[in-house]
């Protein structure tokens, strides 16, 4: 099983739909007697509603239904919630605005649904949108969380004076201050982190059809957790009870985060399918995913960090300013505080730690996780921190960070988490030797004399996957628990289905989950399917977010296969007439361990079935379940080191080498796990050199809202990356595997800048680091 | 409306469209070729990228009147049979996809590139050409890798069959 088990490097069993054509979205799916939906949306950032006048549109050609907040109100559909409750330092909960689904007296941002309208087809549908006249008195506006609590600020909601949503500490703020008082250096620095689009190449889309004689409803949606989804517009939104709601997430065109909340889309789709009478269909366009898919990150912060006369950290204060938008998203309140503030410890030893953390509401779509959430603006932070430093103390970056190292397991930080393994050395020592660090002042010499200025940047990051356990989350205020499920069955000729709570999107899950079991279970790959993402099928499940899947879901699975080992071993050790201690798994068949008796694995199953002769009291059947709650999160870490050439003349920067040193724990298919930091570190280049969601400050419109505007990634802005992993297991999976979607997210947009800021000469500059911004800052230190 | 007749994938097709439907469209709603894939609203992304008349083209940047009498070939056309077009399997076989989205697109413009450039690809020009596809799951790193391959191979697969003719 080599060639397909655990560890190899297998060619995913799901291409061959995606690229024949044959993958199946959720716009790719048709129901008979289906019609589409457009949303009209408000235009302003900040209004009253006046008046809506819908008779026009509702005579429009093709047109179903014109439907207002009003109905769907009265029809007792719910207010969108935030499901993770934080209290501020005086202990108040949360102060959470209401956020309707179509909102009915006030839109509070560029993008708010305020109308749905149905027609035959879509064009029909948009020229409807165009005639609802709607009757707004515009409001100030604020779109930056810095001035949203001057005073005069424009208020969004009731609840929250000054648009504070939470005023939240962590650490100790006493040990902290004494550490300061006896520092010999203190380094102090202002950063933004800036604002981004997640920008999954699907658009999100819902289909949802009511079932008038079944009282049911089913929904398609572009989802990272149709079992979430299915809860929290049953126990939340009123939507339909749990019963009678089937949530499918097929095929999904990528998440990063931005399809884990429940929308109002498909809420709105579900409610009007049933008061029009047609299945109803939404799909976005992209200026639509721009405006109201929740964006990420948005910090400001100041900070300041102690060190005694020796360069050891002694302590590290932090006050960051969060923007959530102008509603609170599903999971907006964990990712600036328990993803965020609990990674300000970073890789190093640091005695004394505290943070303060105010959200704000603002004008703007509403802000959540975003891959990474909080953990890359943690590691920012940190990465810039100790690289800043380093540079004032005229110490190597590498040999400041080495010093401070944390290199002892389990490690207790001031800010909650356990680091319960890891090895910092060995990854900072591996990227220094890809990057050829010894090289680099000749490489910079070299190419000084071509006119450009070269500069490297190092960022040894940490971060936090697999959020656990249930009991620990649920004390810290999350609404759910963060266990997995997994069900394998064994059918009767031997093949496996695998059902599971995880959803793929990209992540190859069909491949690595199978893996899992062809190793376990030694039968070919072709013969386990994995099955996902139908809350028919599964039975529950918490999603796929946060680099879980590996760590948790598989960790679910690995427990059922368990189960299904020994019931299996009883089945060949009464049919050998054996005992079932002796019983081996190997080559497709349940051998007696040192003889040559053995029975091929699917004459065992077929027993199982057909039940002739099975041990006493033995049921029937082989088909085992797990639900699986980690001891712990995980904790991946590495080193990634920069390498980049500016040209003087027009500011522009070339990565000219990128090196990932990872320790992910072990690893199911490298491949994959390649393909994942490939992913996420250009997602970090993105954000560090080019992508940036603008608003403008008076109108509050959003000036990135198309591919024009807001600049992506092209093959063009990246280099091949070298990429190497270490593998320092995680103790607390029973495979220990740590997670590796997030990592290139979150290490990435430091070591870009710190080797822009090395290239350049000063430490003025923000992200995204364009040309403009570039060019700019080499003339402000040039005089 | 607009009377149409085309050829897709190699059927002759006719039918009676809306003169603003776009190509894209066309495919996708009235012969139910999802593979063609929308991924934005300006012509950026190109997971919509079809072969019109031998031509790469995004099939959002065309009205299906405009294609009226052509030959288009979408991702759903390309595999001889049950063999996968070298693009394809180049693909799969370097991990140049994830969710698969912007794959079709992605696909049919590494065909065309690959048809432009007999002479072979190097790294650069693969970059530069992919200037007009969007993957944001990749970081083009293996598709870039896919596209290296499969243009060495279908240039040697050339080779051979000119080889062959002399």
């Amino acid at each position: 099983m080599g060639i397909e088990g655990v560890g190899a490097r297998v060619a995913r069993k799901e291409d061959k739909r995606f690229i024949t054509g044959a993958g199946r979205y959720v716009d790719d799916m048709v129901v008979p007697g289906m019609k589409h939906a457009m949303f009209v949306r408000s235009p302003h950032a900040h209004a009253q509603i006046k008046k809506i006048d819908v008779k026009a549109a509702q005579a429009m050609p093709g047109v179903i239904g014109v439907l207002t907040g009003k109905e769907l109100k009265a029809d007792g559909i719910g207010n969108l919630i935030c499901g993770w409750m934080i209290h501020s330092k005086d202990g108040t909960p949360m102060k959470m605005g209401a956020w309707a689904p179509l909102a009915v007296d006030r839109v509070r941002y560029v993008g708010d649904a305020v109308v749905i309208v149905v027609a035959d087809t879509k064009s029909q549908a948009r020229d409807a949108a165009e005639a609802v006249d709607i009757t707004y008195k515009e409001l100030k506006a604020v779109t930056d969380a810095s001035r949203a609590m001057d005073k005069g600020a424009p208020q969004l909601h009731p609840e929250a004076d000054n648009n504070l949503i939470f005023d939240w500490d962590i650490g100790n703020a006493d040990e902290t201050a004494a550490a300061f008082k006896k520092a010999a250096h203190v380094v102090k620095m202002d950063v933004v982190n800036n604002r981004l689009v997640p920008n999954a190449m699907e658009p999100r889309a819902a289909l949802g059809h009511y079932d008038k004689a079944e009282d049911h409803y089913t929904c398609w949606t572009t989802s990272q957790n149709p079992h979430v989804a299915r809860l929290v517009m049953s126990a939340f939104y009123n939507v339909a009870p749990e019963n009678k709601l089937r949530v499918i997430a097929p095929d999904v065109g990528g998440g990063f985060g931005s399809k884990i909340y429940i929308y109002p889309e498909e809420i709105v789709c579900l409610w009007a399918s049933k008061k029009t009478g047609v299945p109803v269909k939404w799909v976005a366009d992209r200026t639509e995913s721009f405006l109201s898919d929740a964006h990420g990150r948005d910090h400001h912060t100041h900070a300041e960090m102690a060190f005694d006369k020796n360069h050891k950290i002694t302590g590290f204060k932090v006050e960051t300013k969060a923007n959530l938008g102008a509603y609170m998203s599903l999971f907006s309140s964990a990712t600036p505080t328990y993803l965020y503030a609990t990674l300000l410890s970073g890789q190093y030893d640091i005695p004394a730690i505290h943070a303060n953390v105010k959200a704000i509401y603002t004008n703007t779509s509403p802000v959540d996780a975003y891959r990474g959430a909080g953990r890359p603006e943690a590691a920012f932070l940190v990465e810039r921190m100790l690289e800043v430093s380093a540079r004032q103390f005229g110490l190597s970056p590498a040999e400041l960070r080495r010093k401070n190292f944390i290199t002892s397991f389990p490690h207790q930080t001031p800010v909650i988490m356990n680091y319960d393994a890891g090895d910092f050395a060995t990854s900072l020592d591996m990227a220094l030797k890809a990057a050829d660090y010894a090289g680099f002042e000749k490489r910079r010499d070299k190419a000084k004399k071509a006119g450009k200025l070269r500069g490297i940047g190092f960022s040894c990051y940490i971060e936090a996957c697999g959020i656990a356990p249930s009991a620990a989350v649920g004390s810290l205020g999350a609404g759910v628990g963060l266990w997995e499920s997994a069900e394998v069955r064994v059918n009767a000729v031997g093949t496996i289905e695998v059902l599971t709570g995880s959803h793929s999107h990209g992540q190859g899950h069909e491949t690595t989950f199978a893996q899992l079991v062809a190793q376990r279970l030694s039968v070919p790959l072709d013969s386990v399917s994995i099955v996902h993402g139908d809350t028919d099928k599964v039975q529950m499940g918490m999603g796929t977010y946060g680099s879980r899947s590996g760590a948790v879901g598989m960790s679910a699975i690995s427990k059922a296969l368990d189960k299904v080992e020994v019931k299996a071993k009883k089945i060949a050790a009464h049919l050998m007439e054996a005992d079932e201690a002796d019983i081996v798994i190997e080559n497709g068949t349940l051998k007696v361990a040192g003889t040559d008796k053995s029975v091929p694995w699917f004459q065992m199953a077929l027993a199982a079935y057909t039940a002739h002769n099975l041990p006493g009291g033995m049921e029937p059947g082989l088909k085992e379940t797990a639900f699986y709650d980690p001891a712990n999160f995980t904790f991946p870490a590495g080193c990634y080191i920069c390498e980049v050439e500016v040209d003087p003349e027009t500011g522009q920067t070339d990565i000219v080498q990128f090196v990932a040193a990872d320790d992910f724990g072990n690893i199911i298919n490298p491949m994959i796990v390649e393909g994942q930091v490939h992913g996420g570190v250009t997602q970090g280049i993105g954000q560090a050199l080019l992508e940036g969601a603008n608003y403008d400050a008076g109108s509050g419109q959003l000036l990135t809202a198309s591919y024009m505007d807001y600049t992506m990634p092209r093959a063009g802005d990246v280099p091949f990356y070298k990429l190497s992993t270490s593998n320092t297991p995680s103790p607390s999976n029973p495979l220990g595997l740590k997670g590796c979607g997030e990592a290139g997210a979150i290490g990435a947009p430091p070591a870009v800048i710190n080797a822009i800021t090395d290239a350049i000469g000063t430490e003025n500059l923000t992200m995204p680091a364009t040309p403009q911004k570039v060019w700019a800052a080499i003339r402000s230190v040039k005089h | 409306m607009s009377e149409i007749s085309l050829t897709v994938n190699g059927r002759r097709v006719s039918a009676s469209v809306e003169d603003r439907t776009l190509l894209v469209h066309f495919l996708r709603e009235h012969l139910g070729l999802t593979g063609t894939h929308v991924g934005c609203d300006t012509s950026q992304c190109g997971a919509c990228v079809v072969h019109v008349d031998g031509k790469a083209m995004k099939s959002c940047s065309m009205l299906a009147a405009q294609a009226s009498g052509s030959d288009v070939i979408t991702i759903e056309g390309i595999a001889n049979g049950g063999d996968l077009h070298p693009v394809q399997a180049a693909f799969k076989e370097h991990h140049g996809l994830q969710c698969g989205f912007c794959t079709p697109g992605m696909i049919m413009t590494t065909v065309d590139m690959i048809a432009r450039h007999p002479e072979g690809l190097d790294e650069a020009t693969v970059r530069e050409e992919l200037e007009g596809n969007i993957c944001r799951c990749t970081g083009y790193h293996n598709i870039v890798k896919a596209v290296l391959a499969a243009s060495k191979t279908m240039s040697k697969a050339s080779k051979g069959k000119a080889k062959k003719a002399a």
